[in-house]
């Protein structure tokens, strides 16, 4: 029997059943279009998570303390040390001893209590020095920034960033207002240009004051030398390229000043780091929704099973005709597996096309207040389809197995 | 030569099933020869091994013990696969009960043989031999939407596409009324009789067996009686 007669009969038969084929259809549709559309959307996720990330920019570095050590030489958590300051930080300006370093913008953060008349919010207030908005790439809407000046006096001066600013002050101008900042009046004199971005680390949702003023006003953490100290430092450097250079640089520098000899007391990450771990995560998470969405398949595939087991039972009889004209035991398997396959593949094909569908037009749909970011895969797509089929091959060898066993006589007998 | 090498030579066949416990004896060593251009009924009460014998000259069974040459080749020996090549090629069934895939047009029915086989213009083969039986016509129809007598004969055509060497008709009016009847016989005997068709008809009325040359009666397993029919009935003459 030729292939082609092979298939000819094959959509012959699914053809004389059409509920039937597109109910057993429905379970294969349904399995592939959840593992498109689900892995589309955790593909998203990842998408819109390193692109938030990417957006701080990719040629940062952040140096943070290590951690602390208690009396007792237990290890707090990284960053829980005070052991950068404000003076580390300038030392990072080196122009020789730092070449790929650009700009430097230490900053101390805290969480504060901010109040405007009667309107009062929650939010992380920031010292920072004059290189902050640039570093950050930050836009002023208004006013102006934190300047030296600022900081050598330890003005009560506040930078505030959109969302904080339109939570206090709805849309009124903040800028010459004052507010009041843990129970300390502060001036604002700037309005940040929002940045974009919800949930995960917004970045329009903050206060800026001079490093000092924080460290001073503020009760961030004091050292023992009466420096102030900082919480990370953000260090531009010049391109991602140098990104190992200069966190040899900085480290080197930050050795020589904290005399150490064995263990660092401070850490150097780059935001490629930061976005490998996520993917790394995210990836695990595309993954494991995928698995799930892949058990929809499965049961599909079991329905093939059964319903190719209910076909052979019902064409044993045209199994012993087409015996008696000669078909050989090949020519029936072939037959009923090309059928279970035709069905595994014709589900997987439209579910492909529909999981594609349902990424295109649920892409950028609001769905509790986030836009939905769905990434179609091809290689997903492929692969899907490619099991679909594997599906129908594996659940429908054992029926077109069973009716290529027939005996002509018994199956001509059979009523 | 040819007239010398009969089409079916079957030597001291027996065949045994096992039904359950029991052993069954249904051939008990059955001797016959079929010449080529032979028409020969198979009679015999239910349970004398007409079926049996019927199968494996069909050879859709094989014999336990014995001798089965057909056309010269020993079939006993053949597996699945060589028994199914030689009756894609060779044999040709009629069934009591037509037999025919419902979901099939008559023409699909009738050229469902050849897909086995390595059939060229399969749908011009087919359309002849319905043709032959006088349905090309119908060829359009689905079974459903013919008469027993034309599926009979859609069946029979379906038989004939491959051009076998025998033809094998187990009952081919058992379902059919006295009219009928005489039209399948007319095309069977016209096979015969015009084509030189070997034929072997299985039937258990005495009247459709006249209709042959030779008459077969089995009982217990074993040829009782082999006689020729010294006038044989023609069919189509009156109606």
């Amino acid at each position: 029997m030729t292939p082609l007669t092979t298939l000819l009969t094959a959509l012959d038969a699914l053809n004389s059943n059409k509920l039937r084929s597109g109910l057993t259809l429905l379970g294969i549709i349904i399995g592939v279009t959840a593992v498109i559309a689900l892995t589309a959307i955790g593909n998203g996720a990842q998408e819109t998570i390193t692109a938030r990330i990417q957006s701080l920019g990719t040629n940062l570095l952040f140096v943070r303390p290590g951690a602390s050590t208690s009396a007792f030489g237990f290890a707090g958590a990284a960053g829980s040390a005070a052991t950068l300051t404000l003076e580390d930080s300038e030392a990072l300006m080196d122009p020789v001893l730092a070449s790929h370093v650009v700009d430097v913008a230490p900053e101390t953060s805290t969480r504060s209590q901010v109040v405007f008349e009667r309107e009062n919010t929650n939010t992380t207030v920031i010292g920072v020095t004059p290189s902050y908005l640039p570093v950050r790439a930050y836009e002023l809407a208004d006013g102006r920034t934190i300047s030296d000046a600022d900081i050598a006096k330890r003005s009560q001066v506040a930078v505030i960033a959109s969302e904080t600013a339109e939570e206090l002050f709805g849309l009124r101008n903040p800028v010459g207002h004052t507010i009041k900042i843990g129970g300390r009046p502060f001036e604002v004199v700037g309005l940040l240009e929002e940045k974009g971005g919800t949930g995960f680390g917004n970045q329009d949702d903050r206060i800026l004051v001079p490093v000092s003023t924080a460290y001073y006003r503020l009760g961030a953490q004091r050292t023992a030398g009466g420096e102030i100290t900082v919480q990370t430092i953000s260090v531009q450097i010049a391109n991602e390229d140098v990104s190992d250079a200069a966190t040899e640089q900085i480290s080197s520098i930050l050795r020589l000043r904290h005399r150490i000899t064995d263990e660092d007391d401070f850490s150097v990450t780059s935001q490629l780091d930061t976005i490998e771990t996520l993917e790394e995560t995210t990836q695990t998470f595309v993954i494991f929704l995928g698995a799930i969405a892949s058990i929809a398949l499965l049961v599909g595939g079991i329905g093939i099973m059964n319903i190719m087991l209910v076909s052979v039972t019902e064409r044993t009889r045209e199994i012993g005709i087409r015996k008696a004209m000669g078909a050989k035991r090949r020519d029936i398997l072939s037959q009923f597996l090309v059928e279970a396959i035709l069905l595994s593949l014709t589900g997987g094909i439209i579910g492909v096309g529909l999981g594609y569908g349902f990424t295109y037009f649920f892409d950028d749909v609001e769905l509790g207040g986030q836009a939905l970011n769905m990434v179609f895969s091809g290689d997903i797509a492929l692969i899907a389809t490619g099991v679909s089929g594997a599906i129908g091959l594996f659940f429908g060898i054992y029926p077109a197995m069973q009716a290529a066993r027939l005996h002509p006589i018994e199956a001509l007998r059979h009523e | 030569m040819q007239q010398a090498m009969p089409v079916i030579s079957i030597h001291n066949v027996t065949k045994t099933y096992q039904m359950g416990r029991v052993l069954v004896k249904a051939l008990q060593g059955v001797n016959l020869t079929v010449d080529r251009g032979e028409m020969l009924a198979v009679m015999g009460p239910s349970g004398s091994g007409k079926s049996t014998m019927m199968n494996i000259i069909g050879c859709l069974d094989v014999p336990t013990g014995g001798r089965y040459l057909l056309e010269g080749e020993d079939v006993r020996e053949m597996n699945d696969n060589e028994l199914a090549g030689i009756r894609q090629g060779k044999i040709g069934f009629v069934f009591q009960t037509y037999n025919l895939l419902a979901r099939a047009s008559a023409l699909a029915n009738v050229e469902m043989p050849l897909m086995y086989g390595n059939g060229r213009n399969r749908r011009a083969r087919a359309l002849e031999a319905l043709d032959r039986v006088g349905l090309a016509h119908r060829a359009k129809h689905m079974p459903t939407e013919l008469s027993g007598g034309e599926q009979q004969r859609v069946g029979i055509a379906r038989a004939l596409v491959k051009e076998p060497s025998i033809l094998l008709a187990d009952e081919p009016t058992g379902n059919l009324d006295t009219r009928s009847s005489d039209e399948i016989m007319s095309v069977i005997q016209g096979l015969n009789r015009n084509d030189g068709l070997t034929i072997v008809l299985v039937t258990h009325e005495t009247d459709i067996a006249q209709h042959t040359n030779r008459i077969v009666s089995f009982r217990d397993g074993l040829v009782v009686d082999d006689a020729p029919v010294a006038q044989p009935l023609l069919a189509g003459q009156h109606a």
